[in-house]
């Protein structure tokens, strides 16, 4: 709403009409006059607030609904479940489909890789990214722009997936579990959000180090590090996601060792086996095909609640570490 | 002129000089050039001084003992970086090849039967182009037989396609979420709002293709809602993917439904990085709240916006893996094959490594290409760039 002109003039023009400048406290006294004025709500603005809110309810039940869906026939039934009408409840409770999913060979080894690599993963990635961004951070390092050029390059010019598949090839690392950890120790994009929040800290921190005679080992581990908690945070929290919710990996490369298969590519399994069923049921529905989807529905549902609770646990709590990561690795490309 | 430069400055070359001076062509009123020349103030000699002295303190021995350990940790780096990132490049050698797999790398690589610009000949069919062409004698109607026979331009279509229709509704979601959120007061609401906006984005593409497939089964709430307003018979169903139309929508929603909140993160953040005084002198001048997301917010995230645009163009190419493979079936594959699939297929599945190399080799260079263009483009608009 508009302050109207005389009352604009009573709040803001010299009242007094001699040309004296007002008080800063008179100026913040009619700043909050203002504001007030403006705050007080008429129609339209009650009308914005009730659609705002409307929108982000729906917002939100549109994002959550799904997930709860699937949790809600994954506790359900099996044959039950295949009638349908099941929404945010189990109408038939049923522990069955869990018992079913941790049966299921694969998926037990499937859980002990995926979070073997998502520990090791991680460690190993945030060591060998933190050390690169070090590196690169040190104002007086020789070669410090051309290690940087050398790295950015690589976040905008990619081989393409078959050369890399020939190079682990003769790597050795085909038909490994080292596939998952090696060849993405490093990334360009976490490099350069952890450089720019070193190159962010003091120098002075480091000089006087060095003049105590500690070396850069020595300043990279006791000094920039314990520093640095919240962004190795972020990166962690961002490359244990990556690794948790990898499966192309597993399927390229180790897809003929399932004593390397990963949670997520037993998952996929599980899926595609379901889906061919219903793809062909459009087709020719046959018996066979009903029968075979009647554990699945609420089996793939168990499997996918099975996999995604750890992560959806944990990230809640983590959330302001990856919101810095992001603003710093957004602003600054 | 130079004469009146060098009374003011002490050069002792004169190349030294004109690299250090600066000359401004001004154009008076009465239309004569007039050259200005403005003289290097004494206050840059003794900067360059002082940054030459810096140089020689940088190589000094007790400095390079120093540095060893970054010397060798960046060596590691280096190598760790030739063999994961730049070999792969050099393996683009391969699409000219008729490459074979053989024992040692050395001898595959080698031996190999070079065969040009076939496999590319091979990927675009370009004589279907030119026969259909001659055929119809409308270009047009020949482009169009072009991506309905050539397998590689239909995946190329389909790529970008669904990049740019992702790109877009991603963007335009994760900006009106932003500025909408940020209008909420509630604190508490706020928060659990985003909160839960973000979870998608931890799960796989495996859960969420799962989900959009439960979600749309013929037991699924969406098919419940037709038949609850009638748009479907009682004990009908629709089925979502068996319609090739519905592709396209069903991976951009599925898109926006995953990244929305997590890309609103940046946009929060940049909304909150706005001075708030802007929004007291709107307020003071009686701005409505229309009027002040139109004239203050959007201004104020635009930068972000427009970085974050021109960082995602390059990836539009790349975006097109995961859920086109999980969602795909035989029914849609004509526009749900994108060229990461074509390239698993030929590549991988049928083992012509070259030709497979020769199509990731063409995403890599438009991807480039879309990278620089859009670059230049922000650029020319002033509104900051990547590089």
């Amino acid at each position: 709403m508009k302050l109207k002109k005389d009352e604009f003039a009573m709040n803001y023009g010299n009242s007094h009409g001699d040309g004296k400048e007002l008080t800063p406290d008179e100026i913040r006294r009619l700043k909050r006059l203002a504001r007030k004025k403006t705050m007080r709500m008429d129609g339209a603005g009650w009308a914005f607030v009730i659609c705002n809110t409307i929108f982000l309810v729906i917002f939100t039940v549109v994002t959550l609904y799904p997930v709860l869906n699937t949790v809600a026939y994954s506790f359900n039934d099996g044959l039950d479940a295949l009638k349908g009408g099941i929404y945010l409840w189990p109408r038939k409770f049923s522990l069955e489909s869990f018992k079913t999913v941790l049966n299921i060979y694969g998926f037990v080894t499937g859980a002990k890789i995926t979070v073997l690599r998502t520990v090791i993963g991680t460690l190993t990635s945030l060591l060998a990214n933190a050390l690169l961004a070090f590196v690169i951070s040190r104002k007086r390092f020789l070669f410090r722009s051309s290690l940087s050029l050398f790295w950015i390059i690589t976040m905008y010019v990619n081989g393409g997936m078959i050369p890399v598949v020939v190079l682990y090839k003769y790597l050795g690392l085909t038909g490994s579990f080292w596939v998952y950890v090696i060849p993405g120790m490093i990334s360009a994009f976490n490099v350069m959000v952890l450089r720019t929040y070193m190159e962010d800290l003091p120098d002075e921190l480091e000089e006087s180090a060095q003049l105590d005679g500690a070396g850069y080992i020595t300043i990279f581990v006791k000094i920039i590090s314990p520093l640095c908690k919240p962004v190795y945070a972020t990166i962690a929290l961002f490359v244990a996601v990556w690794q948790w919710n990898s499966w192309f990996d597993a399927m390229l490369y180790n897809r003929l060792k399932p004593e390397y298969t990963t949670l997520q590519y037993e998952l996929m399994k599980l899926m595609s086996s379901v889906s061919h069923q219903s793809g062909n049921a459009g087709s020719h529905a046959t018996q066979a095909a009903e029968s075979a989807q009647v554990t699945s529905v609420s089996v793939r549902s168990a499997a996918s609640v099975v996999t995604m609770v750890p992560i959806i646990c944990v990230y809640p709590f983590l959330q302001r570490y990856f919101v810095t990561g992001l603003t710093i690795g957004g602003v600054k490309g | 002129m130079t004469n009146d430069a060098d009374q003011n400055v002490n050069v002792e070359n004169p190349t030294e000089f004109e690299s250090a001076t600066d000359y401004t062509e001004q154009t008076a009123e009465n239309g004569e050039t007039v050259v200005v020349v403005e003289s290097p103030a004494q206050s840059t000699v003794s900067d360059e001084a002082l940054k030459a002295m810096a140089k020689k303190k940088k190589i000094s021995k007790g400095e390079i003992k120093r540095q060893a350990v970054l010397l060798i940790f960046s060596f590691i780096f280096v190598v760790y970086g030739i063999v994961f990132y730049y070999l792969p490049l050099g393996g683009w050698i391969m699409a000219f090849q008729h490459f074979k797999l053989r024992k040692n790398f050395f001898d595959s690589l080698f031996n190999a039967k070079w065969v040009w610009f076939k496999k590319f000949q091979f990927m675009f069919e370009f004589d279907v182009l030119t026969r259909a062409v001659e055929e119809t004698g409308s270009v047009f109607k020949a482009l169009k037989t072009w991506v309905d026979n050539a397998m590689f331009i239909r995946t190329l279509r389909n790529t970008l396609g669904m990049g740019i229709l992702n790109l877009v509704s991603t963007f335009v979601m994760a900006i009106v979420f932003a500025i909408l959120l940020n209008e909420v007061k509630n604190k508490l609401g706020k928060k659990l709002v985003q909160t839960i906006s973000y979870l998608p984005h931890f799960l796989s593409w495996i859960i969420v293709t799962a989900i959009i497939r439960d979600t749309l089964s013929n037991t699924g709430i969406i098919n419940d809602i037709l038949r609850a307003f009638h748009i479907i018979q009682q004990g009908d169903s629709y089925n979502f993917f068996m319609h090739p139309g519905w592709f396209w929508p069903i991976v951009a929603i599925s898109n926006v439904w995953k990244e929305t909140g997590w890309n609103a993160i940046i946009y929060l953040a940049a909304i909150t990085a706005i001075d708030p005084c802007l929004y007291e002198a709107a307020d003071i001048d009686g701005a409505g709240r229309f009027a002040k997301m139109r004239y203050i917010t959007l201004p104020g995230i635009a930068p972000t916006i427009i970085i974050l645009l021109v960082m995602n163009i390059g990836n539009v190419l790349n975006a097109g893996f995961e859920i086109q493979y999980l969602l795909g079936n035989g029914i849609v594959q004509k526009v749900s094959q994108t060229i990461d699939i074509y390239v698993l297929e030929w590549g991988i599945s049928k083992s012509d490594y070259s030709l497979g190399t020769a199509a990731g080799m063409f995403k890599s260079a438009v991807s480039i290409l879309l990278i620089v263009i859009s670059n230049k483009i922000v650029k020319k608009t002033g509104h900051g760039s990547l590089f």
